[in-house]
């Protein structure tokens, strides 16, 4: 079964038509990169699966159950998009740590609350807490920060901090988590300490779908490939097929453009 | 010598009522600040603009002139025996609610949009959001502007001896008409200096507290 269906996906701010029907599917522990241009919707496309925006047509499912349809978007509520929220996982371009809480603080936010919503909450607090901290310190471990725990953001590099944020984001056990550009925010050398942490949680089979401009690395990290352009899916495929042999003359012009830099 | 014991005890008696007023006021209009702030906030056109309205007109006219309007309005209307005391602490809690709603409303439209992102994609619900997240980013922005308010309110407890609230002010200038004496009025002085310099204290013991991080 797919884990994510995404079926004719649109979104228009006003006047302008950003996603004009986008639809691709994954399957667990595949890799997906999203490629294309500035302002091609990418970031809006991510968005909208994380309910950040809502779409205006289309539908979203998870492992064959519709989380979102565009038909009766008006009638979800908001605990059940609350729900259908932590369905996913999401690593910002800009971090968004929350700068009065320290990287562990940060991890174990979110798992704290939610645990106040098990039954045996109140009799097993001191235990389920622990735990909860315990595997904050777990998923910082695995991203290389354990030495970093009690630091406040302002107090990190910009990698450290974003990856305080994807060990924020895997905390919740998300069954895919999506990244926006989260290396753009960086400076060149620090690129690559992010580069690494998400091709070792590739390794261990965790569902990505990746925005970024890093062009070998999405070459090398990723199942499957989408170039996008001006709203729609204009190529996709395996990064053999649309990164070294890519078809489509966007795609192509827009490859050209990016190697050049690099 | 005994003069000044006595004016020394009925000013202290008066700040008692200072007091009493200050810690009122404060009790209630930082609570009801923030319920203003979210109204002008609101996305609803019905409660944005009459709350909007609402700060203006007490933003735009003097305190003096809201405590005269509470204190002798209703009787003007016929409506007898309201507490003077109650009089000015809706002049003051509706007074300073304004001023504080504009300070939150600041404080929370200052948040980046990320912040409560970040908040949705995790799961947690607005009021999760705003409790764990948002407000201590805008307690730790609103301190300085709210040091400000609280030390302009220490002295303007004073206006409420214009309707003859015994407050510290009132006990130093009876002493002007009793004693045909003017220093009680300077001596009351010393005691919204000791106040506020204590205030100030605490201020900078709450800045330095939520210093242990930016942003
Ligand atoms: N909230 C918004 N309101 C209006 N226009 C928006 C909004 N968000 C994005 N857009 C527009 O949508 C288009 C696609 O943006 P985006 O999804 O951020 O592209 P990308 O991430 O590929 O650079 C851009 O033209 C952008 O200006
Ligand atoms: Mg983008």
């Amino acid at each position: 079964m797919k884990i994510l269906e995404i079926k004719d996906l649109c979104k228009s701010f006003g006047k302008t038509d950003v996603l004009k029907g986008v639809s691709f599917s994954m399957e667990q522990g595949e890799v997906l990169s999203i490629l294309g241009s500035s302002g091609s919707g990418k970031t809006t496309l991510l968005r909208c699966i994380n309910f950040l925006e809502k779409a205006d047509k289309g539908e979203i499912l998870v492992e064959g159950e519709t989380i979102f349809s565009g038909e009766n978007s008006d009638k979800i509520s908001a605990s059940e998009i609350r729900k259908a929220q932590l369905n996913f996982g999401m690593v910002f371009q800009s971090f968004n740590l929350f700068p009065q809480y320290s990287a562990l603080e940060n991890v174990t936010l979110a798992p704290l609350l939610h645990a106040k919503k098990s039954p045996d909450y109140k009799q097993n607090k001191k235990k389920i807490k622990e735990e909860i901290i315990a595997e904050g310190k777990e998923i910082l471990a695995r991203v290389g920060l354990l030495d970093k725990l009690n630091n406040y953001p302002c107090e990190l590099s910009g990698g450290q901090q974003q990856r305080v944020s994807i060990a924020r984001a895997l905390a919740l056990k998300p069954k895919i988590l999506f990244f926006d550009e989260p290396t753009s925010a960086l400076d060149p050398e620090l690129t690559g300490e992010i580069l690494k942490v998400i091709k070792d949680l590739a390794k261990q089979n965790i569902t990505m779908v990746i925005v970024t401009h890093e062009i070998g690395f999405a070459k090398n990290v990723s199942d499957k490939i989408i170039f996008m352009d001006n709203g729609v899916i204009a190529e996709e495929g395996t990064p053999q097929e649309v990164i070294d042999n890519p078809k489509n003359e966007r795609t192509k012009a827009f490859l050209n453009l990016v190697t050049q830099k690099e | 010598m005994s003069i000044f014991i006595t004016v020394t005890l009925s000013l202290l008696e008066g700040l008692l009522t200072t007091f009493k007023i200050f810690g009122l006021t404060l009790l209630m209009a930082l609570p009801l600040g923030l319920i203003i702030s979210f109204g002008s906030m609101s996305r609803f056109a019905v409660v944005k603009w009459p709350i909007k309205t609402l700060i203006w007109i007490i933003r735009g006219t003097p305190l003096m002139l809201q405590l005269i309007v509470f204190g002798f309005g209703p009787g003007l209307i016929g409506i007898n025996g309201m507490d003077t005391f109650v009089a000015v602490m809706i002049a003051f809690v509706l007074n300073y609610a304004c001023y504080f709603s504009e300070i939150f409303r600041g404080g929370i439209e200052s948040i980046p949009k990320g912040q409560y992102e970040a908040g949705a994609v995790l799961g947690l619900t607005k009021t999760q959001v705003f409790f764990k997240i948002i407000l201590k980013q805008v307690i730790k922005r609103i301190v300085p502007p709210m040091s400000n308010e609280f030390l302009t309110l220490v002295k303007d407890t004073s206006l409420a001896n214009t309707i003859m609230i015994y407050e510290i002010t009132w006990n130093a200038k009876r002493f002007m008409n009793s004693e045909h004496i003017l220093w009680p009025l300077f001596y009351s002085g010393v005691f919204y200096l000791a106040f506020c310099g204590v205030l100030t204290l605490i201020f900078g013991y709450i800045e330095k507290k939520l210093d242990y991080y930016k942003g």
